[in-house]
């Protein structure tokens, strides 16, 4: 059951990288989400796929009566996801800014605090 | 108060402050002699002080102290020859500006010595090993506005702490080997340390720290150089300290590396080489401080050569040098002090006829000079005939190292005619028509310096019995009894001797001859040891130049290449190792819904991958998240779906209204880029599906989901077992992650609202 959906992991994967390898800054955040997406997925799979119902117990047990899905990469993936929500919301605001500020989103032209070639110190 | 009436107070204060410091500054090391000359008696007679207390306790590592009669000689020469500097300093730089910064630089200096020969533990010896490299550093580069005096320091730090590597190195191996890093225990384990495999490479590690230290070839060249230093500086590096710290290394570790074939070859070998080289550059110079110099790196040869042998003469004849080396070269560096300071210049062929105005240096500087030459009665002749005597029952090679021994010698003898005669005899020059005597703050301190040489040469037995006899003791470990007397008949080394004096007046008389020949000689040389360092500094620079535009040139594209292709290789890596996996793939059962959502997913991510627009893109991002959060629903996590597609709407709504703000895609990249970058994608796409496969394979347990489903109602009364974790087992990283949040958010404002401010403008 897991198969194919290990095989859409690696297309994500394979996707975002080629989109973050990109010039431009927005191809890169657009990466940059699909390869969080990835990785949620990725947890979620290796935790074992079922089609039961959700980890929830009814009332009056102490366990759940019958097989449920694993709870704890839910709670991970969940953790996951918001976490990859901010990290997005800021990248997508120095985007922005970094716009405003240099008027460019081509990542190659973005030298300023790395230029283009170290010149060799003339030896005292 | 104005600037200027500042700046009197304060040259006012600092020459008060020179008056006052005179007797001050001399007085801890003064007091530390004495301190150490009360323990003399005890020591002599064999015994032996430690303290300390545990550094680091669960590496056996202490910070310890250990007196024996071989490190008290050492830390005598270092204190009480410290104190005669440090009174030499005060007349010296008198008025300098820096004068405490300089005493700072002194004072730690001391302490990294003392603290280096009576250190009880390696790792102490390490420590205090670099601390006095630092020190010379901070000394040697003492008037940094002088470019030379920095290339001089800088090359003194580099060598020297180069060379404190390898020692470390050695140290740790010699520690391990002998199963303590105590000094005592490491003393006692010679025999283990020599059948250990790994003696070959602690005594190369070692030799290496103590030959860049006491400047033996191939280290030698930076030793001249550290002329740059102030005179006082040099006096003390060259006498007492600093060089000596190698040659204290070598000696302490006699007992534990050496009397075997290597260790004598070695350094035999080594110390006659630089003897000979330093002699053959010594007779060169003409500078008196630098001919000098090279005169310290003729003993430091002559020392090392001696220490090579295991013969109770040779090492008598060597710890006996090294007193009396100690005491002249002090007083003739503190003497070419004076010259320079007085007349100006420390040119030989501008010196002459200073020996009517100057007669109290003139006598302090023939006193220190016969001593240095090696003429009855000075102290220094004594340790020329047990030089003599040692070379001749050196074991390997008598004839090679008594040679070197003739000649170094000579040579000496021409630098002390150098250094006293020249300058003193002959006409006046007229560079300094009104030279007058030095104070007595200048010549007190080599006056007492060359008085001593004398009086322990006309009564030897003041050092004898309770400095040199119970520290060569030390070293070879059996009780042994020297003599040191004037007269040992007509033999062999007083014959020597006297070929040396012969020898070293003839060169000292053919000096200007030459050295012309040899000036000659050695500037056709294709290159020597000074500039290859020159050379392989700039190599390195070359070097690192390289490396940062190959690895660091600034294109994130590039860095985020490199990151992708190191995660592929571990993980290429990671699924070689795992092995033992079969690659079937069992084609599964789907129903319709999840088919499309997985087609819902990768028709997403395809079509974001391929958009020109991003408008499309952001739609075709939309489809795929919500393709996901229909995967979670479907298998099972209904509170990961909602949570997907509220993130989903909000990111799609913050890019909805940044966008229009930015500019539409910029032209794209190269198609030999783009068919790269695709394949390290599909590459690495590739191995994480792998790499899932093969997780996959292995059969699942999991006692921490097991422990949530069962502890859920019972410890923390919550149904929804995911919910549970997150606010209850997990509470800590969850309240993490909202603290993540919101230091976004925050950020994120402010980045937005500065742009939204600046709007309003």
């Amino acid at each position: 059951m897991e198969g194919p959906l290990a095989i859409v992991v690696g297309i994500l994967i394979a996707t975002g990288v080629y989109l973050m390898l990109a010039r431009d800054l927005l191809h890169y955040l657009f990466g940059l989400v699909m390869i969080s997406n990835a990785a949620n997925l990725a947890i979620f799979i290796t935790g074992r796929l079922t089609r039961a119902s959700p980890a929830l117990i009814p009332e009056g047990l102490e366990v759940p009566p019958m097989p449920v899905a694993n709870p704890l990469p839910q709670a991970l993936i969940l953790t996951a996801i918001v976490i990859g929500f901010g990290l997005l919301a800021f990248t997508l605001a120095l985007i922005a800014q970094a716009y405003k500020v240099l008027g460019t989103l081509d990542v190659d032209t973005m030298r300023i605090a790395e230029p283009r070639k170290i010149k060799r110190k003339a030896s005292p | 108060m104005g600037t200027a009436g500042g700046g009197e107070n304060r040259d006012n204060g600092q020459a008060k402050l020179g008056r006052h410091l005179t007797l001050l500054t001399a007085l801890p090391p003064a007091l530390l002699t004495l301190l150490l000359l009360l323990y003399m008696p005890d020591i002599a007679a064999g015994r032996t002080i430690s303290f300390g207390f545990v550094w680091i306790a669960d590496l056996g590592i202490a910070f310890r102290f250990y007196i024996d009669a071989l490190s008290l000689l050492f830390a005598l020469l270092i204190s009480a020859i410290g104190a005669f500097v440090a009174i030499y300093a005060v007349a010296f730089l008198h008025g300098h500006p820096q004068l405490r910064r300089f005493f700072l630089y002194l004072y730690l200096f001391i302490v990294g010595m003392l603290g280096l020969v009576l250190a009880g533990d390696l790792i102490t010896l390490f420590v205090f090993w670099e601390v006095t490299s630092v020190a010379s550093y901070l000394l040697i580069g003492f008037n940094h506005t002088s470019a030379v005096a920095r290339r001089s320091a800088l090359q003194a730090l580099l060598v020297t702490t180069l060379g404190g590597l390898c020692l470390l190195v050695g140290l740790l191996l010699l520690g391990s080997v002998a199963g303590s890093y105590e000094m005592t225990q490491v003393l006692a384990s010679g025999e283990a340390v020599r059948a250990s495999p790994l003696y070959f490479a602690i005594l190369i590690l070692l030799l290496i720290g103590a030959f860049s230290k006491s400047a033996q070839l191939p280290f030698h060249f930076w030793l001249p150089n550290a002329m740059a230093a102030p005179t006082p500086v040099s006096a003390y590096l060259h006498s007492a300290t600093m060089v000596k710290a190698g040659i204290y290394l070598l000696a302490r570790m006699h007992p534990v590396m050496g009397q075997t074939d290597i260790w004598e070859w070695t350094l035999t070998c080594t110390g006659a080489a630089t003897a000979t080289v330093a002699a053959v550059a010594a007779l060169r110079q003409t500078d008196l401080k630098l001919a000098l110099a090279y005169t310290t790196v003729i003993a430091l040869g002559t020392l090392t050569m001696f220490l090579g042998s295991d013969a109770t003469i040779v090492i008598a004849a060597a710890i006996t040098f090294l007193f009396v080396h100690s005491l002249y070269k002090a007083a003739l560096f503190m003497v070419v002090g004076i010259i320079d300071k007085q007349a100006g210049t420390r040119d030989i062929n501008k010196l002459g006829g200073l020996g009517q105005s100057m007669q109290i240096t003139f006598v302090i500087a023939l006193a220190a000079a016969l001593s240095m030459a090696g003429f009855p009665p000075f102290l220094g002749f004594i340790g020329k005939e047990l030089k003599y005597e040692g070379a001749l029952a050196v074991a390997s090679e008598p004839a090679l190292v008594a040679t070197a021994a003739v000649f170094a010698n000579a040579v000496t003898v021409t630098v002390a005619g150098m250094v006293a005669l020249k300058p003193f005899l002959g006409r006046p020059n007229h560079v300094y028509p009104n030279v007058q005597e030095a104070p007595a703050g200048l010549w007190i301190s080599p006056l007492i310096l060359g008085g001593l040489g004398l009086t322990f040469g006309l009564v030897p037995e003041l050092v004898n019995d309770e400095l040199i006899t119970p520290a060569v003791t030390a070293i070879l470990g059996t009780s042994e009894t020297i003599e040191l007397k004037l007269w040992h008949g007509l033999n062999i080394p007083l014959l020597l001797s006297i070929l040396t004096f012969g020898l070293g007046i003839a060169m000292y008389l053919g000096l200007s001859r030459l050295r012309d020949w040899l000036s000659w000689d050695f500037s056709h040389a294709p290159t020597n040891a000074d500039q290859l360092w020159d050379k392989s500094l700039e190599k390195l620079r070359l070097i690192a130049a390289l490396q940062t535009n190959l690895l660091q040139n600034g294109v994130m594209r590039h860095y985020l290449t490199v990151i992708f292709f190191t995660i592929s290789l571990v993980l290429t890596y990671a699924l070689i190792r795992t092995g033992q996996y079969s690659l079937v793939f069992e084609w599964p059962h789907l129903n319709l819904k999840e088919w499309a959502a997985i087609l819902l997913t990768v028709g997403g991510a395809l079509m974001a991958g391929a958009a020109r627009k991003p408008l499309i893109a952001i739609c075709a991002l939309g489809a795929l998240g919500v393709g996901i959060a229909l995967i979670y629903l479907f298998f099972g996590a209904p509170d990961v779906a909602i949570t997907q597609l509220l993130v989903e709407t909000l990111f799609l709504v913050l890019v909805a209204a940044i966008l229009p703000r930015l500019p539409v895609f910029s032209p794209g990249r190269k198609i030999r880029f783009r068919s790269r970058d695709a394949a390290l994608g599909a590459l690495l796409g590739l191995l994480v599906t792998l790499t899932i496969l093969v997780v996959l394979q292995t059969p699942f347990d999991s006692p921490a989901s097991n422990f949530f489903k069962e502890a859920s109602v019972p410890q923390a009364h919550g149904r929804n077992i995911v919910n549970v974790i997150l606010v209850d087992f997990r509470a800590l990283d969850t309240f993490g992650e909202i603290i993540v949040v919101f230091t976004a958010a925050i950020a994120a404002v402010t980045l937005l609202g500065h742009r939204l401010r600046r709007g309003k403008q």
